[in-house]
């Protein structure tokens, strides 16, 4: 493998909100490593606390939000000199964060394309604000520019559009424009939140092949959050699953989808049904997800866990290697020495074995 | 690596899963609505102090007149427009009337004539709002022009005409305001109708088979109450000020009766030499409006809560 | 399931077609034309893309909307035109909804336990308060709450578990056909199973029959019986899950099922789906006609679309 530059690097963020019921911690020590041009994805239930993350890496939390430690490391080159740059965004004044974070070295693609446009504004007007804002280009560079992206996120016709409203376009072009002009400033990591839910299932694969396809044109890392394994597997090249506000278990994506090891792992990958599933009954994680309003004692997968042992009532498990994997981590007492040898269950090797076979 | 710091126990790698019922459902706790509100509304120091001040101006406008030895239509000329003294808390005007009982007195007229406005808000204001709203189509249209039929007369001349058929007095003014005054009230309402209309779980009441009158009141009412609490709290100052604005050009309460209004009429006309006639009436009166404000403020923000707290 | 598709069908719907006049000018065609049927005991699975119509026609049903032409008969009578106070009296009791999204689905101000008892109120389906509450911990208990939870409000439940009111209240009268209308869409994916295992639960014990409206296909393909496609407003596919899937013919279909997105990594990362534009297809829906392809397998089209279509299978 050529060397990996990390570029983004988060270390035991804490995050907690203040509410009118107390105090929720809604992220609980998370770390996280993007390297250049690669693909990570974050998937886990709602609640789990994978928007909070990408809004902290953003800098766009709410305002009851309080960052309790940890910090959030970007990784640059200056635009002009070259020269590397390091900067912790924890830290950052909200007025840096606007000018040199958002927009021109990390953007967003929102789930609903139709609330995250304005309806009242041309298109192309849309694409070209922030190029304007930003790098103080004048109109026609940025006219330029927009034609050229309306190209690139594969909109024909890219002059006339330029004028349209978002009202006259369907549902998979407004993604398409949502992706220009979250491009548009250049940034070297795009966040995409969702980014098909809102699509029909027949649109949701292009815009997937369209992310990819400029991710690679334009070398860019890239983070998911979704909860659709399908999603998951089509892009990522790593994967970190996140529960009650924790990563469980990380790793590649074969390493979580033929050999996963944390008991929630194997919980969602057993709920989704494949098309040959002829089950009566579908496997499901039993319970409904902690409210995170209350101290978690122990492991808070534990109380719907059927393979709980009694320390994840006591102790919250902490991260232990995979054998024989760099990259394969899983917080689970059940990869502890002493724990009994536990295995996942037969259906879900059945299927996974069968995954293997289909690949071939 | 803290997992060596921990002391294992002889059991803790036993298996507990299967011995504790997982399926059990986790809810999150009862919190009573009105305790909720509450808990919210007393973080609002503006919203407390204003239902403070509202409270204790009520008291006195009920209390004050009855407990004072002066009759507010007393008119005793040997004691004409004395400053604030002993005898006289807030002085007496120029025909010798104690005017700490009459501010009292017409703040209480004041708070009367805003009280009905609120009422026919409420009546008349939210009836023909839901009745628009929730029908819609024809009956929305008809209702919707001859509001803004009423709405486009400018309110002077309503009253103007009313006062010639009319004698001046409480009942004209309350009148008056039955004209107009619940227009706005009717909007709100009409709007929250025609929203929650369409949401999914007043479709559920009716393939339930709800009849129209049973869910129009049952769904559509629980759900658009707090607006209307707050709309009505808006409503009180503004008729305060409208009451005071009658009497200000001369057509509402005539003497001896007073209002917040009336004093400041009559306190105007002194207004050089006996500053404290006019400027008494007019505290009492922005206090008021204030309160109801930040009142109604607070209100609104502690019975809409937005939920999205993350 | 044998023996339940052995029975007369419970719904028949011929021909329904639901317009929604914008302007003088405009009419949105949201249903045209469409027949199927669905037996007792069967889940029947309406898939398609958003403004195919398929919600549109899950409301017809149910008469949220009334219907612009064609016929309903559900149980023997017909409802798609106007009814009777008996008429209304069955379609109101026996059949009802669950729907989409949990979080509008119940009314914020009222108790759980007058929400799942609104359709006994309504038809004052008991003889007192206590027969009345009795029935309603009982669904409680039949979609895994307890009865402690009736005194709740419903913002302290999670998505999940409001959806299972809302199925509670759907069941409360027993009714023989339920809508879910994108039921599970917006759940997540381990509490998508949950709620699928309960609907299929209730089916076995109660021989309910569902109308289930979804876009997700794997997940329409475990639980139904038989499917049918809608594209635009008309049904341009139907048959058993198995026909559909093994043997899709319209190119709708089969740009729909190349679209479903698959948890294997190897194949996911190699798949590619294919374009389906209606507009350039050539394909005239107005002018075709249902076709026979096998048992209960039918598609739409015009004689020689029926043609292309089997050729391109590699039928005859």
């Amino acid at each position: 493998m050529a060397e990996r530059e990390r570029i983004l690097k988060i270390r035991d963020l804490r995050i907690s909100f203040k509410t009118t019921n107390g105090q929720v911690n809604a992220i609980r020590g998370v770390d996280l490593d993007l390297y250049k041009g690669e693909t990570i994805v974050i998937v886990g239930e709602s609640g789990s606390g994978k928007s909070v993350t990408t809004k902290a890496i953003m800098g766009i939390l709410a305002n009851n939000a309080h960052i309790d430690s940890g910090s959030i490391d970007y990784v640059w080159y200056d635009e002009k000199t070259g020269e590397r740059q390091e900067r912790d965004i924890v830290q950052m004044t909200e007025k840096e964060m606007g000018q040199i974070i958002r927009g021109r070295k990390i953007a967003m693609v929102f789930q609903d394309p139709m609330t995250s446009l304005n309806p009242t504004m041309p298109i192309g007007k849309q694409i070209m604000e922030p190029m304007i804002y930003h790098y103080k280009n004048s109109k026609k560079e940025a006219y330029a520019k927009a034609v050229e992206l309306l190209q690139l996120v594969g909109i024909t016709d890219a002059e006339k559009r330029m004028k349209n409203y978002p009202h006259q376009l369907s549902g998979g072009m407004r993604q398409r424009i949502v992706i220009a002009i979250a491009l548009s400033c250049d940034p070297y990591v795009l966040i995409c939140d969702e980014p098909t839910t809102a699509l029909d299932v027949t649109i949701q694969a292009k815009i997937l092949e369209l992310i990819q396809d400029i991710q690679k044109k334009k070398d860019l890392s890239v983070i998911y959050i979704t909860h659709d394994l399908g999603v998951v597997a089509k892009v990522a090249d790593y994967v970190n699953v996140m529960y009650a506000g924790k990563i469980v278990e990380t790793g590649t994506i074969n390493e979580i989808f033929y050999d996963p090891r944390h008991p929630y792992t194997w919980g969602l990958l057993s709920s989704m049904p494949d098309l040959d599933t002829n089950e009566d009954e579908l496997y499901t994680i039993p319970g409904t997800p902690p409210n995170l309003a209350h101290p978690v004692a122990g492991d808070a997968f534990a109380p719907r866990n059927q393979f709980a042992l009694n320390v994840d009532y006591e102790i919250d498990p902490p991260m232990f290697d995979v054998p024989g994997s760099a990259t394969h981590k899983v917080a689970s007492w059940l990869m502890h020495e002493n724990a009994p040898n536990i295995q996942m269950p037969a259906s879900l090797k059945h299927r996974i074995e069968n995954m293997k076979k289909e690949g071939l | 690596m803290n997992k060596y710091e921990y002391q294992f126990a002889p059991d803790s790698f036993e298996l507990v899963g299967d011995k504790v019922d997982i399926s059990k459902d986790v809810v999150a706790p009862v919190v009573p609505f009105w305790l909720d509100v509450w808990r919210r509304f007393r973080k609002n120091k503006g919203a407390v102090i204003g239902i403070t001040v509202i409270v204790l101006i009520i008291l006195m406008s009920i209390f004050m007149p009855i407990l004072s030895s002066y009759k507010f239509d007393a008119i005793d000329s040997a004691s004409a427009n004395i400053k604030p003294n002993a005898q006289h808390w807030f002085g007496t005007d120029n025909f010798g009337r104690d005017l700490w009982v009459r501010t009292w007195t017409g703040t209480r007229v004041s708070l009367i004539v805003s009280f009905a406005a609120v009422v026919i808000d409420i009546v008349v204001g939210m009836t023909y709002g839901m009745i628009s709203g929730y029908f819609g189509g024809m009956v929305d249209t008809i209702m919707q022009r001859i509001q803004e039929i009423l709405n486009s007369i400018p309110t002077l001349v309503i009253l103007t005409l009313l006062m010639t058929v009319l004698e001046p007095s409480l009942f004209t003014i309350i009148f008056a305001l039955m004209f107009t005054e619940w227009i706005g009230m009717s909007r709100i309402t009409r709007a929250q109708v025609l929203k929650i209309k369409e949401d999914e779980f007043v479709l559920a009441s009716r393939t339930a088979g709800a009849s129209e009158v049973f869910y129009i009141f049952k769904e559509l009412r629980t759900n658009i109450y707090s607006q209307l609490i707050v709309m009505a709290m808006m409503t009180i100052p503004n008729a305060i000020f409208y009451e005071a604005y009658l009497s200000f050009v001369g057509l509402g309460l005539t003497v001896p009766n007073a209002s917040l209004g009336v004093l400041i009429n009559d306190g105007f006309n002194y207004f050089l030499s006996y500053p404290y006639m006019v400027a008494i009436p007019v505290v009492v009166l922005a206090l008021l409006m204030l309160s109801f404000n930040l009142f109604g403020d607070g209100l609104r923000d502690a019975l809409d809560p937005t939920m999205k707290e993350m | 399931m044998a023996e339940a598709k052995a029975k007369e069908p419970i719904l028949v719907v011929k021909h329904l077609k639901q317009h929604f006049p914008i302007n003088r000018k405009f009419t949105v065609k949201a249903v045209d034309d469409i027949s199927f049927e669905i037996n007792a005991g069967e889940t029947y699975g309406l898939v398609g893309e958003s403004g195919s119509g398929k919600s549109t026609t899950g409301r017809s049903i149910i008469r949220l909307y009334k219907p612009t032409a064609g016929s309903i008969v559900f149980n023997g009578r017909e409802i798609g035109g106007k009814m009777s106070q008996e008429d209304i009296k069955e379609l109101r009791t026996n059949m009802q909804m669950i729907f989409q999204d949990p979080m509008a689905c119940l009314n914020p101000r009222m108790k759980v336990l007058d929400i799942i008892a609104e359709g006994l109120d309504v038809h004052h389906a008991y003889s007192s308060q206590e027969e009345r509450n009795e029935k309603v911990y009982q669904m409680l208990e039949l979609v895994g709450l307890s009865r402690e939870h009736a005194s709740r409000y419903p913002h302290l439940f999670s998505g999940g578990q409001r959806q299972r009111i809302g199925i509670a209240r759907a069941l409360i009268l027993n009714p023989d056909l339920i809508i879910a209308d994108e039921a599970i869409s917006a759940l997540d994916v381990s509490i998508q199973a949950q709620v699928v295992n309960l609907m299929k639960k209730i089916q076995r014990e109660s021989n309910i029959a569902y109308l289930f409206i979804a876009h997700d296909l794997s997940m329409v393909k475990y639980i139904s019986d038989r499917i049918g496609v809608l594209h635009l407003g008309h049904l341009v596919e139907s048959g058993t899950s198995d026909e559909i899937f093994s043997n899709p013919l319209h190119p709708y279909t089969k740009s729909l099922l190349s679209a479903i997105p698959s948890p294997n990594p190897i194949v996911e990362k190699k798949r590619t789906s294919l374009t389906y534009d209606y507009k350039t297809s050539g394909l005239n829906y107005e002018a075709g006609t249902e076709h026979y392809v096998s048992d209960t397998h039918y598609v739409l089209g015009t004689d020689e679309d029926f043609a292309r279509f089997q050729a391109e299978a590699g039928m005859h």
